[in-house]
C-alpha cells in the first residue's frame, strides 16, 4: 500500500503543488486537502505548504491556523501523525503552538529569495532521517518574514533536546536567533522549515535535488513503521 | 443632487457639463451629443471620456500601429492577435501560450509601491481573462539616474511593490530589465509582462452573446479607488499638481487575485464562461462596452447591484471605478448557479448584475433609472484618432554627426587602461549585478522555472511529462533609439530575439511596450512613428508577428520627454528544456567562439556613457538576415549539444558578456584578440548580430563546419580556463576583483 502525504491548500497557498511534486518524486501518493474539510483522508503524514494564505493578513499563519483542516492536523499531530510546516506552513505550526516561537520580519526588512546552504542538525526527525547528521545541503530560501526568534530560554531547551533541526550556513539571511533555520517539537513528528526543500527536487528547475530527503525521509519512517 | 437620468438628460439639453475637466475636447464632446442626438447624461460622460482617453482609447497612436496588422508575417503560430486582452501563439503539443506587455509608468511614479503592485496585478489579469493560467512574469524597470534623491524614493518602493504582489500572487518572476539613465528622472518606466499557458480548446474571448445570458461581476468590491485613473493619470503630465492626485492610484489587494485566479481557473475547467473581460483601466465602463460591443447584442445593467466598498460612490464613480481584482463574465442562465458556487468555494464575492439582450444599446440602471443609453461600439472603438504632426528634430542631425570616434572621445590604448576601463564598465550602475533587486522576487515557485535573470531569457517548462518550455526576453535601449529611433526599435527587438535564441528556444512572436513622450510634441511623434516602422518592418523580416502590447505617451516632465523607449518582449519555444542553454562557463577547458561580426560601433554604447557621459552618432548597425542566421545557429547548437554556454553581446560589448558568462560558472578565461582587431574595439563595441558561445573540445570541429557551411563567421577567441580573466598581451583580472567591482553596487547606492 503506498504511502498518502497530504498537502494542505488554504486560501492564498502557493507551493501545494510544489508539496505534492515532491512527495511524488520522492515515491509516495500526494492527497490534496482543504482548509473548509476536517477529514484528512487517511493521510498518514501532512505537508503545510508555503505561500500567504489569508495573504499574511493579521499576522502570517494566524487565520489559518483557525481553519476546520488544522483542528484536525493539531490533533492528529500531538497523537503522533507527522507534519512538515515549511515557510508558512512553519508559520502556521507556531500560531498553532505545535512548535515554540515566532517568525518575525526579516531583519533586512527585505524579502530574500535565495539558494541557501544549511546544516542538517538532528538527522532523528521524522522528516530528516534520510540525511546524515551534520550533512550541508542547499535549497531554495524565500521569505519575507522568516526570522525566527524565542526567548533564551526556549532557544537553551530546543538545542539542548536536540530540537534545532536545520541550521543556515555562511550566510544568515533573515537574521534569525542563532541561525536556527529550522525546529521540531519534543517528540520529532513535527518539523517547521523556513527554506523550500520541496523547490530542490529536480536538477532543472531549482540548485540541484538536496531537498528531496525531507520527503525521503517521512517515507522510510512511515514504510518502517 | 438629482439623478441625471436619460430622460433628465434630454429634458435639460443646456446644462453645464465638466468635459474639459475631465480631459475632452470640444469637438469630442460635440461628436458624444451627435452619437446621442442629446447631451451625455454624468455617467455617460464618465464612459466617454475615460474610454477615449489616450490610455484607452489609443488615439494618438493608432494611425502607426496599425502597421503592425498591415505588416504582419506570414506565421502559424498566432492563434489570437492584436485586440484581444492578450495575443496567443501556438507552440505545439495542443498548448497555446499568451503574453502582454504593458506600462504602469504615471502611477508607479506617484505612489511606487502600489503603482507597480496593480502593474502586475493588470497584466495577470489580462492573461487570465484569454483562459490562461498564468505561469510567469517579467519586469523592465527604468529610473533616473542611480544617485538621484528621488531614485531612492521610487526605486525601493517600485521593486517592494513588484515583489509584494507576485510574490504573494505565487508567480515566479523570471526576468526583465533594470535600466538607469537621468532621462528616467520624474519619469520612470514600469514595465509589467506576465504570460499564461492554456489548451488551444481554452481559448476564451471578450464578447458577450445570446440574449439572456447573464453578467457577472466577480471578485474584489468595487471602492473608490482608481477613479479617474487612467484618464487623469496617463494622458496629461504631472506638472506640480503631483501629490494631489494620489487617490486616484488603485490599492492592490494579491491575496484576492489569487483567490481570482484560482476561482477562475475552475470556473474554465468546468467550461461555464462565453465570455469574459477583466477589469483595469476604466473599470466596468469598459468591461461592459467592450463585451457588448464584440457581442451580437446588447446589454442591460442594473449598476446598483454592484457590490461597493463604500456606500456613497454615485453612479458614476462607480463606472469609472479602477479597483482592482475583479472580473466580469458572461454566462448561460444555467450554469449561473455553479458559477456562483465555485466562486462562494473560493471566497470570491460575485454578482449577476445584468444580461446581454437582443438590442443594440449599452443601457445601464440605478434603481430603475435609466442613466445610460449608448451604442457600445461608439463606446468602445469609436473614439476619436488623431493625425498628430510629426516632423525630424531639428537636433537629429547634430546628435547623429557628434559620433564618439577616436578623436572626440579619449579611448584607453595600453593594458594598463583597458584594464580599468573594464573595471569601470562592470561597475557601473547599468552593467552592475541587479541580484540585489532580483533576489527580492520569488523565482521558484510553481517549480517550472528552467531559467531566471541573470540569465538571457526566462525559461519556464510548460508540460512536465514532455519537457516543453518557453522563452522569454525583454529588451530596450533607449540610447539607440534616441540616436535612430527607427534603428532602435529594430535593435530592441534584435536583442530580445538574440537573447531568446541564445537560451535555445525559437522565437515566435513579440509584445511591445512603447514609452515615449507627449505626443503633441513633433518631435517625439516622429519619434514615434520611426520606431513603430523599425518594429513593423524588421518583425516582418524576422518573421515574429506582434501579438499585441500597450502605448505609454506623455512620459515627459516639462518640455524634455524621455529617450524614446520601445521595449519589446520575444517569446520562443523549446522542445526540450533540458537541452537549455545558460549563460555560464563553467566546464575548464571549453573553447570560447566569437559569433558574428565585430566593427568599431560605439555609438549609444554603454563605454560612451560610463567613461565620457556621451551620447551621439549612430547606433550600431543591424543585418536582420543575420540575426535570424545567428538564432539558426544557437538554436542548433543547443539542440544538438555543440554549446554548452551562449550569452548575447549587446551593451558593454564583449568584455561585459565575458564577464558575466565567467563569473556566473566560477571560472575564468584566457582570450586572444583576433588578428586586425583593435583591442578596445574588441572589447568593448556593441556590434549587433554576435554573442559568445563555450564549445566543448569534442564539438569543435562539428560546430565551426556547421557555421562555415551556414556562413556566420565564427572566430575563437580564447578558452575557458583558470580563475581571471587574461586578455593575452593586454591585461589579467582576477575573477575576486571583478566579482567585487560587479556586486554590491546598487546595495550601495539604494539599500
Amino acid at each position: 500500500m503506498s504511502v498518502r502525504i497530504g498537502v494542505v491548500t488554504f486560501p492564498g497557498s502557493l507551493d501545494d503543488r510544489d508539496a505534492q511534486r515532491a512527495v511524488r518524486l520522492a515515491g509516495a501518493e500526494p492527497v490534496a486537502l482543504w482548509h473548509r474539510d476536517k477529514d484528512l483522508h487517511q493521510v498518514d503524514a501532512v505537508v503545510l505548504p508555503g505561500g500567504f494564505s489569508y495573504g499574511d493578513y493579521l499576522r502570517c499563519g494566524a487565520i489559518s491556523r483557525f481553519s476546520p483542516v488544522m483542528d484536525t492536523v493539531i490533533e492528529q499531530a500531538r497523537g503522533g501523525m507527522p507534519v512538515l510546516g515549511i515557510c508558512n506552513g512553519f508559520q502556521v505550526l507556531c500560531e498553532s503552538h505545535l512548535l515554540p516561537g515566532a517568525l518575525t520580519r526579516n531583519d533586512s526588512l527585505h524579502f530574500v529569495c535565495r539558494d541557501q546552504k544549511l546544516r542538517i542538525e538532528n538527522a532523528g526527525t521524522a522528516w530528516t532521517n534520510a540525511y546524515e547528521q551534520g550533512q550541508e545541503i542547499t535549497v531554495p530560501l524565500k521569505n519575507g518574514e522568516g526570522r525566527f526568534v524565542a526567548d533564551e530560554h526556549t532557544l537553551d531547551a530546543l538545542e539542548a533536546e536536540g530540537r534545532v533541526v536545520a541550521r543556515y550556513l555562511d550566510v544568515n539571511p533573515n537574521g534569525s536567533y542563532r541561525d536556527i533555520a529550522g525546529i521540531s517539537n519534543a517528540a520529532g513528528n513535527v518539523v517547521g522549515l523556513m527554506p523550500h526543500p520541496e523547490h530542490a527536487v529536480e536538477p532543472l528547475t531549482g540548485p540541484g535535488t538536496e531537498g528531496l530527503g525531507f520527503f525521503a525521509s517521512i517515507l522510510k519512517q512511515l514504510v518502517n513503521a | 443632487m438629482t439623478l441625471d437620468t436619460v430622460k433628465h438628460a434630454t429634458g435639460t439639453p443646456d446644462a453645464e457639463q465638466p468635459w474639459v475637466e475631465l480631459g475632452l475636447k470640444a469637438d469630442e464632446y460635440a461628436r458624444i451629443r451627435e452619437i446621442l442626438g442629446r447631451r451625455p447624461t454624468g455617467a455617460e460622460l464618465a464612459m466617454y471620456s475615460v474610454m477615449w482617453s489616450e490610455h484607452c482609447s489609443y488615439k494618438s497612436s493608432k494611425v502607426h500601429l496599425k502597421q503592425f496588422g498591415d505588416k504582419k508575417p506570414e506565421t502559424d503560430a498566432l492563434l489570437v492577435g492584436i485586440g484581444e486582452n492578450a495575443g496567443v501563439v501556438d507552440v505545439g503539443q495542443g498548448y497555446a501560450v499568451t503574453f502582454k506587455i504593458e506600462s504602469h509608468n504615471h502611477p508607479s511614479y506617484i505612489e511606487p509601491y502600489q503603482g507597480a503592485a496593480t502593474g502586475i496585478g493588470g497584466i495577470v489579469r489580462d492573461i487570465l481573462a484569454m483562459g490562461a493560467r498564468p505561469v510567469a512574469v517579467m519586469d523592465p524597470l527604468r529610473f533616473g539616474a542611480p544617485d538621484h534623491p528621488d531614485t531612492r524614493r521610487v526605486l525601493p518602493g517600485i521593486v517592494a511593490g513588484i515583489g509584494g504582489y507576485g510574490n504573494c500572487l505565487g508567480l515566479p518572476n523570471i526576468g526583465g530589465e533594470v535600466v538607469f539613465d537621468s532621462c528616467y528622472q520624474g519619469n520612470p518606466l514600469v514595465n509589467a509582462l506576465c504570460v499564461g499557458v492554456m489548451k488551444h480548446e481554452d481559448i476564451h474571448l471578450a464578447q458577450a452573446s445570446g440574449a439572456g445570458n447573464k453578467v457577472i461581476l466577480y471578485g474584489a468590491r468595487t471602492g473608490g479607488d482608481g477613479i479617474g485613473g487612467v484618464s487623469v493619470l496617463a494622458s496629461e503630465t504631472f506638472d506640480a499638481s503631483g501629490p494631489a492626485k494620489r487617490p486616484a492610484v488603485q490599492v492592490g489587494d494579491p491575496f484576492q487575485e489569487k483567490l481570482l485566479i484560482e476561482c477562475t481557473l475552475e470556473i474554465f475547467k468546468e467550461k461555464l464562461v462565453l465570455g469574459i473581460q477583466d477589469l483595469g483601466g476604466a473599470g466596468l465602463s469598459c468591461a461592459t462596452s467592450e463585451l457588448a460591443s464584440a457581442g451580437s447584442g446588447g446589454m442591460h445593467i442594473e449598476l446598483d447591484t454592484v457590490p461597493l466598498r463604500d456606500a456613497t460612490l454615485s453612479p458614476e464613480e462607480i463606472l469609472m471605478s479602477e479597483s482592482q481584482e475583479r472580473m466580469c463574465a458572461i454566462v448561460e442562465p444555467g450554469k449561473v448557479d455553479r458559477f456562483l458556487e465555485i466562486c462562494e468555494k473560493w471566497d470570491v464575492i460575485a454578482t449577476v448584475i445584468g444580461e446581454v439582450t437582443d438590442g443594440e444599446r449599452l443601457e445601464i440602471f440605478w434603481h430603475g433609472e435609466q442613466i445610460v443609453d449608448v451604442p457600445p461600439r461608439s463606446v468602445a472603438h469609436d473614439g476619436p484618432t488623431y493625425q498628430r504632426p510629426f516632423a525630424r528634430p531639428s537636433w537629429q542631425d547634430a546628435l547623429q554627426a557628434d559620433a564618439p570616434t577616436a578623436e572626440r572621445l579619449k579611448r584607453p590604448a595600453s593594458g594598463e587602461e583597458l584594464r580599468a576601463a573594464v573595471l569601470q564598465l562592470v561597475g557601473s550602475p547599468n552593467q552592475a549585478d541587479k541580484s540585489w533587486i532580483t533576489s527580492q522576487y520569488d523565482r521558484y515557485v510553481l517549480g517550472n522555472t528552467v531559467l531566471s535573470t541573470p540569465e538571457d531569457s526566462g525559461m519556464v517548462r510548460i508540460d512536465e511529462d514532455t519537457d516543453l518550455g518557453v522563452a522569454i526576453a525583454t529588451d530596450g535601449n533607449g540610447r539607440y533609439a534616441k540616436l535612430d529611433p527607427y534603428a532602435g526599435a529594430q535593435l530592441a527587438l534584435a536583442e530580445a530575439y538574440r537573447n531568446v535564441a541564445a537560451t535555445g528556444a525559437k522565437p515566435l512572436a513579440i509584445s511591445d511596450c512603447l514609452n515615449f513622450g507627449s505626443p503633441e510634441d513633433p518631435d517625439v511623434m516622429w519619434q514615434f512613428a520611426e520606431a513603430t516602422r523599425g518594429l513593423a518592418d524588421a518583425c516582418l523580416i524576422l518573421g515574429t508577428p506582434v501579438t499585441g502590447g500597450n502605448v505609454s505617451l506623455y512620459n515627459q516632465t516639462g518640455d524634455v520627454a524621455i529617450h524614446p523607449t520601445p521595449v519589446v518582449a520575444v517569446l520562443g519555444v523549446i522542445d526540450d528544456v533540458n537541452r537549455r542553454t545558460p549563460i555560464a562557463f563553467a566546464e575548464e577547458g571549453q573553447l570560447v567562439y566569437l559569433l558574428g561580426d565585430t566593427a568599431d560601433e560605439l555609438g549609444g554604447s554603454a563605454w560612451s556613457q560610463v567613461a565620457h557621459d556621451h551620447l551621439g552618432g549612430l547606433p550600431p548597425k543591424l543585418d536582420l538576415e543575420r540575426e535570424r542566421l545567428l538564432a539558426e545557429i544557437l538554436i542548433s547548437g543547443s539542440r544538438d549539444g555543440m554549446i554548452d554556454a551562449a550569452h548575447d553581446l549587446s551593451d558593454g560589448g564583449l568584455i561585459q558578456a565575458v564577464t558575466e558568462s565567467c563569473l556566473r560558472g566560477g571560472q575564468g578565461a584566457r582570450l586572444v584578440v583576433p588578428d586586425g582587431l583593435d583591442p578596445f574595439v574588441f572589447l568593448f563595441s556593441e556590434s549587433a548580430g554576435r554573442a559568445i558561445v563555450s564549445v566543448p573540445r569534442s564539438e569543435e570541429l562539428r560546430f565551426t563546419e556547421m557555421c562555415g557551411v551556414r556562413g556566420l563567421p565564427a572566430t575563437r577567441i580564447g578558452v575557458v580556463d583558470g580563475d581571471s580573466i587574461e586578455v593575452q598581451g593586454q591585461f589579467t583580472l582576477s575573477l575576486a576583483e571583478l566579482r567585487d567591482a560587479h556586486t554590491g553596487v546598487i546595495e550601495a547606492l539604494l539599500g
